[in-house]
């Protein structure tokens, strides 16, 4: 039987035997929680802040600017609305920008602001999914408080032009006495493309664990020093009161080893992913009547594409037949009716929406299995426009 | 406090020869409802079943979806003397919020010294005696303080919870009901089985055309209205209808497409619904609500066959279904967006006033008969 081929990296990946092997202890054998005095709780803490220092090497940051979460969407959350939380903005809500084409774990967030008092301004996209810098610029007004723009585009891959971003921000801030705070979800671009927290220059990030094989339920978050973010829970205090709750320690050591091996390898797997990249635009591309979404300098895992007169859905599930799996827009909007915003953002038609379909690569795949893939689809487009022709 | 409930049931104590079998299928299907809380004894008298329970709140809970039973009463039962029946009826009144009763005596039971008359204008003295802000209002009482001289007992109760009523589920015959996963068929279903209808489902699926998901919730929606057939189960019927989808598909009438559907789905229920010797098929149409329910397609889908088609819900608007899914608890499974074999089929502007010639006109190249015997030889069965 034909391996199964799995292109929804970017919905979630399988966590590698590496990861879940250094996992292991910590279920039933270094089970300790940190807070606790004893020996396993110190031998617990011990492997946390071994954990935050790894990351924060890695990143290029202190560990006391790396706070633990549940998920990338947490992460998002505790970032704007801690923002909104900062006890002068919760008196004069100011205003927020974001962009069209953020994920829902964001744009919902903004939209929440939207009702107790925030200004929002959603910067459109161009052609290639990214904002101007110039849109951004006009954008920012004397009460603007915070910046939210992704690093890459769940999507499309788009990649945004953070450097120019953080610039017009900095440039802003000279004259302003509270300054813009710039966030940025990273969620999408770790282990894809280098990921500088000093340079993009931006006051919060958030991480997730699962899109880079490792496991579910764990995030990160960077708060550079002096923010002044305001939790949204409370609790004991853990990760210093902005994230209470027990920590996630197998989850923390899962998600420092997969971002150590995402890191490690980061040259070797974006080189061998972009390869198949453009072997799969280029056979797409022989399919009669399809188009490509995503622009061709994105972020060398995902391909947007669409195939005209079929619903994405329909090759989706014709696809798993054949254990090939891929995504229709994108894992989080497929479950509600509603259309892909982002798609939508980038002037497509609401026939060329239904048609699209997203494939998110791994860097464990092939050349041949790409081949066949390729070789997959045209078929099943064939079959499929014969059905309704 | 309360160890018994008593039932009511209305229409069917009216219905002559048949009222033992209704009153079997009845007590039957309370049985099963009642699966897992703990009773003890159920006697009938009178188009009234007593329940001995210790737990006759979640009995009662779960009577309250049993078709053919129009109301429950907690009782609470006492020993013969008028003391104990007086203190029980301070109990049974503190349990309520009313500010005018009345009693009412039935008494059954002759052997009791004073009569019924004589026992209400006892008790309800007894009663305003504790309650300083109780009255007594024989014409439009708050609460019936009702007292029941039995041979076991005296019985009392003031509480009525209202039921469904209807009919027994099964006393009717079997149904075959088409379900979707829509708002509306899961209603059709319930009403169908209000009048005792035994009511089975049969699902068309397009797989891979719609997800393994819309199968999902419609097994949910089955699992809800299986808490309604006074059966364990739910029997579901799931009809691999994607070869047909395909065909209709490759006609070249594009606006017929819904109503060549919607006659192979007829088609494949009546086959079914004959093999497994049901009366009749459900569907939840609701007159002029979209393109396949106007007059004129219910007229051309429905020429397929002669097998009686109930449509329970013709004469509803939309927001008359939504609420009776929320109250059944359909609703939420229902706007689960997962397509259904219609919505992906569905032609951009799909006839409103198909003909039967149409119809056989662009079925002409199609091998009706094979499809459907086809399709339904695929039908597979899941209990649910």
């Amino acid at each position: 039987m034909q391996r199964e081929i799995y292109l929804d990296n970017s919905a979630t990946t399988p966590v590698s035997a590496e990861v879940a092997k250094a996992m292991e202890p910590y279920w039933s054998v270094q089970y300790g929680n940190p807070s606790s005095p004893h020996m396993r709780g110190v031998a617990a803490e011990k492997t946390m802040n071994h954990c935050r220092r790894t990351l924060a090497e890695l990143l290029g940051v202190t560990p006391q600017e790396l706070y633990f979460t549940g998920s990338g969407t947490e992460g998002n959350n505790i970032a704007i609305q801690g923002v909104a939380n900062i006890p002068y903005n919760r008196k004069n809500p100011g205003h927020i920008i974001t962009s069209a084409v953020e994920h829902p774990a964001v744009l919902h967030v903004a939209r929440y602001l939207a009702t107790i008092g925030w200004e929002v301004t959603y910067l459109p996209v161009d052609s290639t999914g990214r904002i101007s810098p110039t849109d951004l610029q006009k954008a920012i007004r004397p009460e603007t408080r915070l910046v939210s723009i992704m690093l890459v585009n769940n999507e499309l891959g788009a990649i945004m032009p953070f450097l120019e971003i953080s610039g017009i921000i900095r440039e802003a801030n000279r004259e302003r006495q509270t300054p813009i705070l710039f966030h940025c979800d990273a969620v999408q671009a770790l282990g894809k493309i280098p990921v500088d927290l000093k340079a993009i220059d931006c006051d919060m990030a958030s991480f997730s664990a699962h899109k880079i094989n490792g496991p579910k339920g764990v995030g990160l978050l960077y708060v550079k020093r002096g923010t002044g973010l305001r939790p949204l829970m409370y609790g004991g205090g853990q990760e210093r009161g902005l994230r209470p709750g027990t920590e996630n320690l197998p989850g923390i050591v899962g998600m420092t080893r997969a971002v150590e091996l995402a890191l490690e390898n980061l040259q070797t797997n974006a080189a061998h992913m972009r390869r198949l990249r453009t072997r799969l635009i280029e056979g797409i591309r022989s399919i009669p009547d399809s188009a490509i979404n995503s622009p061709m300098d994105g972020a060398p895992h995902i391909v947007n594409a669409r195939f005209a007169g079929i619903r994405g859905e329909v090759l989706v599930h014709f696809l798993e037949q054949k254990r090939i799996y891929i995504a229709m827009g994108a894992a989080c909007s497929s479950k509600s009716k509603g259309r892909s915003h982002v798609l939508e953002a980038l002037g497509l038609s609401s026939e060329e929406i239904l048609n699209s379909v997203r494939l998110s690569l791994s860097p464990d795949q092939t050349e041949e299995e790409i081949d066949y893939v390729i070789e997959s689809l045209a078929q099943t487009v064939g079959e499929i426009r014969s059905i309704y022709s | 406090m309360y160890h018994i409930l008593l039932v009511r049931y209305g229409e069917i104590s009216l219905k002559g020869r048949n009222r033992r079998m209704f009153e079997d299928i009845l007590i039957s299907n309370v049985k099963t409802a009642l699966q897992g809380i703990s009773i003890g004894e159920i006697s009938r008298t009178f188009g009234r079943i007593y329940i001995e329970t210790d737990e006759w709140e979640a009995a009662a809970e779960r009577l309250q979806k049993v078709f053919g039973i129009v109301s429950l009463s907690p009782v609470l039962r006492t020993d013969l003397d008028l003391d104990s029946i007086k203190d029980a009826a301070v109990r049974v009144m503190a349990d309520t919020n009313a500010s005018t009763f009345k009693v009412e005596t039935r008494r059954p039971n002759k052997a009791f010294p004073m009569q019924s008359p004589e026992i209400s204008r006892t008790i309800g003295g007894h009663v305003l005696k504790n309650f300083s802000h109780l009255q007594v209002d024989v014409h439009q009482p708050d609460v019936t303080l009702e007292i029941e001289i039995r041979r076991e007992g005296a019985y009392l109760y003031s509480r009525t919870i209202p039921c469904l009523g209807g009919l027994p589920a099964g006393v009717s015959g079997k149904g075959l009901l088409l379900l979707s996963g829509g708002i509306d068929s899961p209603v059709a279903g319930y009403l169908a089985m209000k009048r005792g209808v035994a009511v089975e489902g049969l699902h068309f699926h397009s797989y891979p055309f719609t997800t393994e998901r819309s199968k999902e919730k419609v097994m949910e929606l089955g699992r809800i209205l299986g808490q309604y057939t006074g059966q364990e189960s739910f029997k579901l019927w799931i009809c691999h209808f994607t070869e047909v989808q395909k065909a209709i598909q490759k006609q070249p009438y594009e606006s017929l497409r819904i109503t060549l559907m919607r006659r192979f789905m007829l088609r494949i229920a009546a086959k079914l619904a004959e093999q497994q010797k049901a009366l009749a098929i459900i569907t939840g149409d609701s007159l002029g609500q979209v393109a396949s329910q106007t007059m004129e397609s219910i007229f051309t889908i429905n020429a397929v066959t002669t097998m009686p088609v109930y449509r329970p819900l013709i004469g509803m608007d939309k927001q008359e279904i939504v609420d009776i899914s929320r109250q059944i608890g359909t609703y939420e499974t229902s706007i689960l967006p997962y397509d259904d074999c219609c919505t992906v089929f569905v032609p951009k502007n799909p006839a409103t006033r198909p003909t039967v010639e149409q119809a056989l006109e662009a079925e002409s190249g199609m091998d009706v008969d094979g499809l459907v015997n086809e399709a339904v030889a695929l039908t597979e069965l899941v209990e649910l």
